[in-house]
């Protein structure tokens, strides 16, 4: 990607598809060699993380602590498949260390480890850290007068942790204009709905409630999530919060919405039908 | 005793004995109910979901309210059962833990699963080694490490008799169930010897004691006489036992956890103030590396040979 004053030249859905779909089957090939993971997470989150990293966000791989780089916060940490793909092919590290997933010392944890890998700011995998420490981001560029964005990605259920609610106070108080949540609205959690488990909706007035200025969109639609996220947040006034209406397992047909999938890990016949699903 | 089926050549989930006591135990007592956090499946808990579907509370990914519910079910007059990952319902609500469970002296049972390095390749976040460091701080929560499906079951029983806070560390490591004297018993704050010896004693629990057990072969091979002690609470600690461990002039701890202030910490206090003798403290040391369970056990010498080694070495600093 081009240093962040520079124009962006990729920004458009189609190209955003092609990156979508190398990191689905990059990160399900992951999953299967280490047959460990979180794919079904993974999945849903993909054609966010693609639109943020190949259409929205500016950074430089090769100046990854840039003071004015925009930030990313990997809030739902369990799906490292998706996360770690998306890294390696916007050229944070060589894509080859994929293939050390989960391996003895390799610096590819189950989750997420900022002393291990350009690109990661903070470590996360426990569930509702990474609003608050985005919060955080956002209120030094606040103090500073910054330019930079800051982006968090969480789950659904993850919200379920009070810790979010905590941020979203402060970040409407503060009417964080440059913070950006983008929710990863898959209806599932670990083990079930949750709408079944503790439900959220109406997810969207909670948000407004708090101050936030709230779009709901299709999350696997590249040129809606590129409109709402790239649109400039000077003058909103407020925190942007993203539901994006996703599908656990998104692309495969026999993980879609399927709860199995949270963390199950594909045998040599799923994966390679879904190797043949995901063309 | 609550059986629970071996899963691959003799070796157990304890999660597994966990899950068939407290369903037993709910038939014979209403009051009994389960907290979780979206942790039914891996609390194992789908069984007593089935059975007892009113009387399990689903409380979401909230480990703090999931702590702070079973306090106030308990004020309710329930014997709440409230179970996540160990990591979470620890670290995450460590205060809840404090103020609304051991502070306010609540009948309110913890259960921590798939304790110590469970979790393996998931990294520090989900490992839960730094869990008896901080709950040894509340000086009447009762804290025990079961070692085998037996012990687990059986501290299931104790914690649910004992009217007051207890925490169990239950693993989801295969472990095989230990050898015990014919009519064995448990009670909270007493170890037990599993292997007589005079040279020098193993303190372990939880996981370790088998790899404890293993080790003390080894030795007594090579003419060692090693004790094995399983001390499965570590609050309230058994004291007689520790003095009469350093009377063999030589203590190893072994735990799954940090070499800070767990097991090793807990008996060090204990044999400092008392009757002094060279101890070694076997854990890991810190945020550990990624890696599997397996692989972190061998690394950190959490295994039969590392454990062997630490003996001779602290042997030969007897004085
Ligand atoms: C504090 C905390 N509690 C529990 C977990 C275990 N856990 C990992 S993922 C998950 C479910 C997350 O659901 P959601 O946020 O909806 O994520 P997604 O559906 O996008 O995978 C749970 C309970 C955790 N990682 N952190
Ligand atoms: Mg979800």
């Amino acid at each position: 990607m081009p240093s962040p004053a520079a124009p962006l030249k990729n920004n458009i859905a189609s190209d955003i598809a092609a990156q979508a779909l190398w990191i689905r089957r990059r990160s399900f090939q992951m999953v299967y060699e280490a047959q460990q993971g979180h794919p079904g997470g993974d999945f849903s989150a993909t054609d966010i993380l693609a639109t943020l990293y190949f259409g929205v966000m500016r950074y430089d791989p090769k100046n990854p602590t840039d003071p004015k780089r925009d930030r990313f916060v990997m809030s739902k940490g369990h799906c490292t498949g998706a996360f770690y793909s998306v890294l390696a092919r916007a050229g944070y590290f060589p894509e080859a260390d994929l293939t050390t997933y989960m391996e003895p010392l390799s610096k590819l944890n189950g989750h997420p480890n900022r002393n291990y890998l350009p690109g990661v700011e903070t470590n996360t995998g426990p569930l509702g850290h990474g609003l608050p420490v985005a919060l955080g981001i956002a209120i030094a560029g606040q103090i500073d007068n910054a330019d930079f964005r800051t982006f968090v990605l969480t789950g659904d259920g993850e919200l379920q942790e009070g810790s979010n609610w905590e941020a979203a106070l402060t970040g409407g108080h503060r009417k964080l204009e440059n913070l950006t949540l983008i929710i990863d609205r898959n209806r599932l959690q670990q083990g079930a709905r949750t709408e079944e488990t503790a439900s959220l909706d109406p997810l969207d007035d909670k948000w407004r409630a708090f101050g936030w200025h709230v779009e709901v969109v299709d999350g696997h639609d590249h040129a809606q999530l590129l409109k709402v996220l790239s649109a400039s947040p000077k003058g909103r006034g407020k925190p942007l919060c993203v539901i994006a209406n996703t599908f656990k397992g998104k692309g495969v047909s026999f993980m879609h919405d399927n709860v199995a999938w949270h963390h199950g890990v594909p045998t040599k016949e799923q994966y390679e039908q879904a190797m043949r699903e995901l063309v | 005793m609550s059986a629970a089926a071996p899963s691959k050549a003799g070796l157990f989930d304890c999660r597994d004995s966990f899950a068939a006591t407290i369903e037993a135990l709910a038939e014979s007592d209403s009051r009994i109910v389960t907290v979780v956090s979206d942790s039914v499946g891996s609390s194992k808990l789908g069984g007593f979901k089935k059975k007892f579907p009113e009387r399990m509370v689903n409380v979401g990914i909230a480990e703090q309210t999931l702590v702070a519910v079973g306090a106030g079910l308990a004020n309710g007059g329930k014997v709440p059962f409230v179970s996540a990952a160990s990591c979470f319902i620890t670290g995450r609500a460590l205060e809840q833990v404090k103020a609304d469970i051991a502070y306010s002296n609540v009948n309110v049972k913890l259960i921590g699963q798939s304790s110590g390095v469970a979790y393996g390749e998931l990294g520090p976040t989900h490992h839960s080694i730094e869990d008896l460091a901080w709950l040894r701080l509340f000086n009447n929560l009762k804290l025990i490490v079961p070692a085998d499906p037996w012990q687990t079951a059986e501290a299931i029983k104790a914690a649910a008799a004992y009217d007051g806070p207890v925490f169990v560390r239950v693993s989801r490591m295969a472990v095989p169930a230990l050898d015990r004297p014919a009519g064995a018993t448990f009670e909270i704050g007493k170890a037990e010897t599993l292997v007589e010896g005079s040279d020098a004693t193993i303190i372990a629990n939880g996981t370790m004691v088998h790899r404890a057990v293993a080790a003390a072969k080894t030795l007594a091979a090579e003419g060692i006489s090693a004790r094995v002690v399983n001390m499965a609470t570590v609050n309230p600690l058994d004291e007689a036992v520790i003095a009469a461990a350093a009377e063999t002039g030589a203590i190893i701890t072994v735990e799954e956890h940090s070499v800070r202030g767990g097991l090793g910490g807990a008996v060090a206090e204990v044999v400092i103030s008392t009757n002094p003798v060279p101890m070694r403290i076997l854990g890991f040391p810190g945020f550990v590396p990624t890696g599997s369970a397996a692989w972190l056990f061998d690394n950190f010498g959490l295994n039969e040979t590392g454990i062997a080694d630490a003996v001779r070495q602290t042997i030969a600093r007897k004085r």
